[in-house]
């Protein structure tokens, strides 16, 4: 054994300095204080602890030593044994705090875990992306003051038709590409547009009327890469004192905007619809159309044909007004650069589940 | 309709060097609309030249064919060979094998030179081929893409032509020529003609226009012609099959006259077939005028022609040999043998013209629209005439029709005009129409001036009378589509441009936002996706089958349900009356993707049809019908609720290192329907249930308000094998609709959230083992009092130390008083209670 574990060793009563012994006392501090910074870890320092401010430690010896000493005696010792006994237990407490630190630091470092290999617990959930758009278009008129109205989808002739003008026998009528529900003389169809509720949200409501209507429409279109049997569009509709064909330009342009940026323009070319009259085919310059800027076919829209205001019981003479549609597959096709419209139809959850919730 | 550019420019100022894109970029601002180009010079290139055969050997091959070796001049005697390249002799003589035999020493041919292109990307070059080098081909029509003629080469003076050697055959045959395709709309008949895109051309350039019928001369032909008699009985709607019938006669045709190459180059391109002479002329004059004539075999009429309905069980065969059954509604041409065709549909094969027709009867008639309409869908025989009749037939335009018919075959086909002329019926009455002044700007908001709207007006050929309120406009005879204010407004708009509409942004008054179910329907769609589920959309096209399972929770309910009389797919053919059956196939065809682990959900409408379905009611347009007829559609409407439904198979998410997901159960059905009741703040009440589709012992029946409003659980064990689909697939699907508007409108806070300490008691309760929890909770609950704020299920226990029979139920109960500490005696007696209201109902003790 060397010296210095000779004096760090835990001392004898033989050992025990006097509680005046200044240097003895000394001493023992110095032990003490060599001990708690050899201290590696918690578990050493607890053996120091033991060791030199433990019962048997020198000072604690040497403590219970005054009691027996004389009355003059008692002051000196008690402060030198008192302020030594204080300065190894202040150094107990830096150490404790350095050791804890560091075993703290070591446990996190122990602790560390591959996160890439973390699993994706929650099921990842989507909303179609069709269904996004439509709310999404839905909130810019309702922004607008506009009201949302829907209908069915299994509809009458007469609202899918007649009410907007289609002539019976009219190639336009035929050029629908209609589903007719059984039987023919229940004058019933899946609506080929969301038009009919033109006419359903304006006998519903007093002018001046400014609604959107989004829904599910069908023809009899075989599915293909631009087609789809079943499809949605939006329509709007706008019946108020004065209202231009100019306001429609303008709405149409606000709409454009919001969808596809300040950069947007729109085009109308004159066109035919039997419900509007002038009516016009809408193009859409599209700034992030894929392949460079671009117009690009949109919808049609344009003056309300006297006869749907009539078909409504509203005059014409004293009012008019504007309507628009569009598809909501279309837009998605050319705003969001879907390539196949089976995309769109399959379910497959691939699809909706890259787009996230808003688009 | 396609525009030959060089017919085009014969009536409109088309620049020389304008393409068809050009033109096409023109029209569209007047509204019709681009859709394609045809431009033969695409795929064909030249040098393609006139050659003359000099000399011909014909030379046995050693695979036995006989070839033709020839020796063909392709510039002038005497000129100098102009073009250079490989394989074009200098000579001005090429060398070619020929291996058709159609031909003698001496006839002018079609020769492509080397570094000609022939459709299909085919390079003529010089190639060594049955011992010689031939420079060249001598071409037939169907190489040259402009017909299927299985005869040989092309001869040019069997075409009547007689060109001079070295002639370009690219604007000989007018193969340099290329024709706009447009879009035309419904209104817009008259556009199915050159006259009509000319004078389009001409309103969107601002350029000259020359009307075609003003080149027309009819001759005073001041004889009676064949006797015709408009007998219709029946009109459509009060109005007369044919208003006007027009006949005239050419005697003396040769039938061996070819078509001219520019005439079959025109109708080529415009898409049309040459056929012989006498046909190409009555097509040739349909797309330059817009009406569509007939020519009969005069020889082979009988007597006076009779224009009325068919007669029951009358017959007919067309000239496409096809016998048809005619209906009554059929608007008929007879002569005393009969019917002899469907009119402006198609004629009879009894009287059609053929390769012996001298004399040629012209019918140049205005027919009906919804008439010649019904009839073309009846026997499905769209035509380029009943297109046309449609869609309105300029009825001022049949003499001059007949009158161009009569001049091509006398100039083309040798034919002698005769001066015998019928022109049964009239012209009807001209359409005037009142603008108001200042109508058309403020309805458009432009400022038009009286100039511009007179200028427009008239250059859509109406007339213009301008008078103290406005304008009085009478339309032009071609333009039936324009009948009210708005029509001329749009032909002002238009004419003058739509680009010059500004901008005006309208104020809609104050809105209410989205309407509560408008607002509920989306939180419920964005919940089940927030909650992993994945929103799919899926056709409502189902069998019979999958609506007698999915649509009736009992085997054998009759489930009325809506089918298409033209549905996309025969089998099915109705519409869903449950949200299932598309799931899942949707399901089924991720799986087959490799997804096999799945959570899909749909929100939409289901078919339910009631007592009434639809209405025999159909009002007319342009009125607001009774509120009594209103009433009545109203009512024909079947009831269509929006659904919610679920699917969900495989595991809760991909099992992963450290990650074992659960498998889906019908738990996690019942799950899905709790998230959408949560949603709306309704309160769903689960019992067990029963539902075909549904394993028979795992499915519970969701109340709310003590009305089913769904189900959910686990799939029919037999009906997922069926299927092909995973076992332990679960569903749920809900009347969402119900649910919806059986939400509170306001929901009103729960008073006083109590802060006072919780205390906890635990009961087990063994009762029968055919009693079911919720049950034994809701007694529990019951008799547990005020001061139960919670009680959960959290153990079922069957086994040691259980009798037979019997299972164990333990609950957690949570006490807590509004107004302060609870005592451990409260809460036992509260305890106590509850077990004895459970022993009470279900025979419950305590474990």
């Amino acid at each position: 054994m060397s010296d210095q574990t000779t004096e760090q060793a835990p001392v004898g009563e033989s050992n025990v300095p006097h509680p005046t012994d200044e240097a003895g006392i000394q001493h023992a501090v110095d032990a003490a204080l060599a001990a708690i910074e050899a201290a590696g870890d918690l578990n050493e320092l607890k053996e120091a602890r033991l060791a030199h401010t433990g019962e048997k430690s020198a000072l604690s010896l040497a403590n219970r030593q005054i009691g027996k000493l004389d009355k003059s005696e008692k002051a000196v010792a008690g402060k030198l044994v008192g302020g030594a006994r204080g300065r190894v237990n202040k150094a107990l407490a830096a150490r404790t705090v350095v050791l804890e630190e560091a075993e703290a630091a070591r446990i996190l470092i122990e602790e560390t875990v591959d996160v890439t290999a973390a699993a994706r617990r929650r099921r990842v959930g989507a909303r179609h992306p069709l269904s996004v758009l439509q709310d999404r278009v839905a909130d810019i008129f309702v922004g607008m003051g506009w009201e949302i109205a829907e209908g069915p989808e299994v509809e009458s002739e007469w609202f899918n038709f007649d009410a907007l003008n289609f002539k019976p026998d009219h190639p336009a009528r035929e050029m629908q590409d209609t589903f007719f529900v059984e039987p023919a003389d229940a004058h019933l169809v899946l609506r080929t547009h969301t038009s009919p509720v033109q006419v359903r949200s304006m006998l519903e409501r007093d002018v001046p009327v400014y609604v959107l209507c989004p829904g599910r429409t069908f023809r009899t279109d075989e599915l293909d890469a631009t087609h789809t049997p079943v499809f949605h569009q939006f329509e709007g509709l706008a019946v108020d004192k004065g209202l231009t064909m100019a306001d429609l330009r303008g709405t149409l342009e606000h709409f454009a905007r919001q969808m596809f940026g300040a950069e947007a323009q729109i085009r109308l070319r004159p066109a035919y619809f039997p419900f509007t009259e002038p009516s016009a085919e809408l193009d859409i310059w599209h700034p992030g159309a894929k392949g460079g800027p671009r117009w690009i076919e949109w919808g049609g829209c344009g003056m309300i044909n006297p006869n749907v205001l009539r078909a409504a019981g509203i005059d014409p003479e004293e009012y008019s007004g504007f309507a628009f549609g569009m598809g909501i597959e279309r837009t998605l096709m050319f705003r969001n650069d879907v390539p196949d419209m089976h995309d769109m139809i399959e379910g497959d959850i691939r699809f909706s589940q890259h787009f996230g919730m808003e688009i | 309709m396609r525009i030959p550019l060089s017919w085009l420019r014969e009536y409109a100022q088309v620049p020389a060097d304008a393409s068809a894109e050009d033109v096409m970029a023109d029209l569209v601002k007047v509204g019709l609309e681009e859709e394609d180009v045809h431009r033969p010079s695409d795929e064909l290139s030249g040098p393609i030249v006139v050659g003359q055969v000099l000399s011909l050997e014909k030379e046995v091959a050693s695979n036995g064919k006989t070839i033709n070796w020839c020796q063909v001049r392709v510039v002038p005697e005497g000129a100098e060979q102009t073009l250079a390249g490989k394989g074009i002799d200098p000579s001005g003589v090429q060398g070619i094998v020929c291996g058709a035999h159609n031909f003698v020493e001496g006839d002018k041919v079609v020769v492509t030179l080397p570094g000609a292109v022939l459709p299909g990307d085919f390079k003529i070059s010089p190639r060594k081929t049955y011992g010689h080098t031939s420079a060249g081909m001598i071409a037939s029509s169907r190489e040259l893409g402009i017909g299927d003629d299985h005869d040989g080469i092309i001869v040019l003076s069997r075409l009547g032509l007689d060109p001079q050697l070295g002639t370009d055959v690219m604007e000989l045959f007018g193969l340099d020529d290329q024709a706009a395709e447009i879009n035309v709309t419904p209104d817009r008949g008259y556009c199915f003609s050159i006259r009509g895109v000319a004078r389009e051309y001409a309103l969107a350039t601002g350029t000259s226009f020359t009307d075609p019928a003003s080149k027309v001369v009819v001759s005073d032909a001041a004889e009676a012609g064949h006797e015709v008699v408009l007998a219709d009985e029946a009109p459509i709607y009060g109005v007369p099959g044919c208003t006007r019938f027009v006949t005239r006669e050419v005697n003396g045709i040769d039938p061996s006259r070819p078509t001219p190459r520019w005439m079959a180059s025109r109708l080529q391109l415009a898409g049309m077939r040459s056929i012989s002479l006498v046909v190409d002329i009555s097509n040739y004059v349909m797309l330059e005028l817009g009406a569509p004539l007939h020519f009969y075999d005069a020889d082979k009429l009988t007597g006076a022609i009779t224009v009325r309905r068919a007669a029951a069980g009358e017959k007919l065969t067309t000239l496409d040999d096809k016998e048809r059954e005619l209906s009554v509604e059929d608007l008929l041409i007879t002569d005393e043998s009969g019917a002899i065709g469907i009119a402006g549909v198609m004629g009879g094969a009894a009287t059609e013209v053929s390769h012996s027709t001298s004399r040629v009867l012209i019918e140049a008639a205005h027919f009906d629209a919804v008439s010649i309409g019904r009839s073309r869908r009846r026997h499905k025989l769209p035509s380029e005439a009943s297109k046309r009749f449609e869609r309105g037939v300029d009825p001022r335009i049949m003499q001059i029709a007949a009158q161009r018919a009569v001049d091509l075959l006398v100039e083309l086909a040798g034919g002698t005009e005769t001066a015998k002329v019928t022109d049964a019926g009239q012209i009807p009455a001209d359409t005037t129409i009142q603008l108001p002044a200042g109508f058309a700007g403020a309805l458009v908001g432009v400022d038009y001036t009286d100039e511009q709207t007179i200028t427009a007006l008239e250059g859509i050929g109406a007339s213009v009378e301008q008078n103290s309120e406005g304008f009085a406009v009478t339309a032009p005879s071609w333009r039936p589509d324009l009948a009210i204010k708005e029509d001329l407004v749009e032909e002002v708009a238009r004419v003058v441009g739509y680009d010059q509409i500004p901008a005006t942004l309208p104020v809609a008054p104050p809105g209410r936002g989205l309407t509560r179910t408008q607002s509920q329907r989306r939180r419920l769609l964005q919940g089940l996706a927030d909650a992993g589920l994945t929103e799919v959309l899926n056709y409502p096209f189902v069998s019979e089958a999958q609506n007698s399972t999915f649509g009736a929770a009992q085997a054998g309910t009759e489930v009325k349900s809506i089918s298409l009389a033209n549905p996309i797919s025969k089998e099915f053919r109705f519409l869903r009356t449950s949200l299932l059956p598309g799931l899942l196939e949707t399901a089924r065809r991720n799986i087959g993707r490799g997804f096999r682990d799945l959570a899909l959900y749909e929100g939409g409408l289901v078919f339910l049809p009631g007592e009434q379905l639809g209405s025999s009611v159909l009002p007319p347009l342009g009125a607001k019908p009774s509120d009594e007829v209103l009433a009545e559609l109203f009512n024909g409407v079947p009831n269509q609720p929006w659904h919610l439904a679920a699917v969900l198979t495989g595991r809760e998410a991909t099992p992963a290192a450290g990650f074992a997901p659960r498998a889906w159960d019908w738990a996690d059905a019942l799950d899905a329907a709790y998230c959408a009741a949560n949603i709306l703040g309704v309160e769903l009440e689960v019992a067990q249930g029963s539902h075909q589709a549904f394993h028979p012992g795992r499915v519970a029946a969701l109340k709310v308000a003590g009305e089913i409003v769904g189900y959910a659980g686990e799939l029919h064990p037999a009906l997922l094998k069926d299927a092909d689909l995973p076992a332990r697939t679960v569903a749920m699907e809900l009347d969402a609709a119900a649910m919806m508007a059986a939400a509170p409108a306001v929901v009103v806070a729960q008073q006083h959230l109590s802060t006072q300490p919780l205390a906890t008691q635990d009961v087990a309760l063994v009762v029968d083992q055919d009693v079911v929890a919720g049950d034994v909770r809701d007694a529990v609950r019951e008799g547990a009092g005020e001061l139960l704020e919670d009680i959960a299920l959290f153990d079922v226990y069957q086994g040691q130390g259980i009798e037979d029979g019997k299972k164990s139920l333990a609950f957690g109960l949570r006490f807590r008083a509004a107004d302060r500490t609870l005592t451990a005696d409260e809460a036992s007696e509260a305890r106590a209670a509850a077990v004895a209201v459970a022993t009470e109902k279900f025979g419950a003790s305590q474990r």
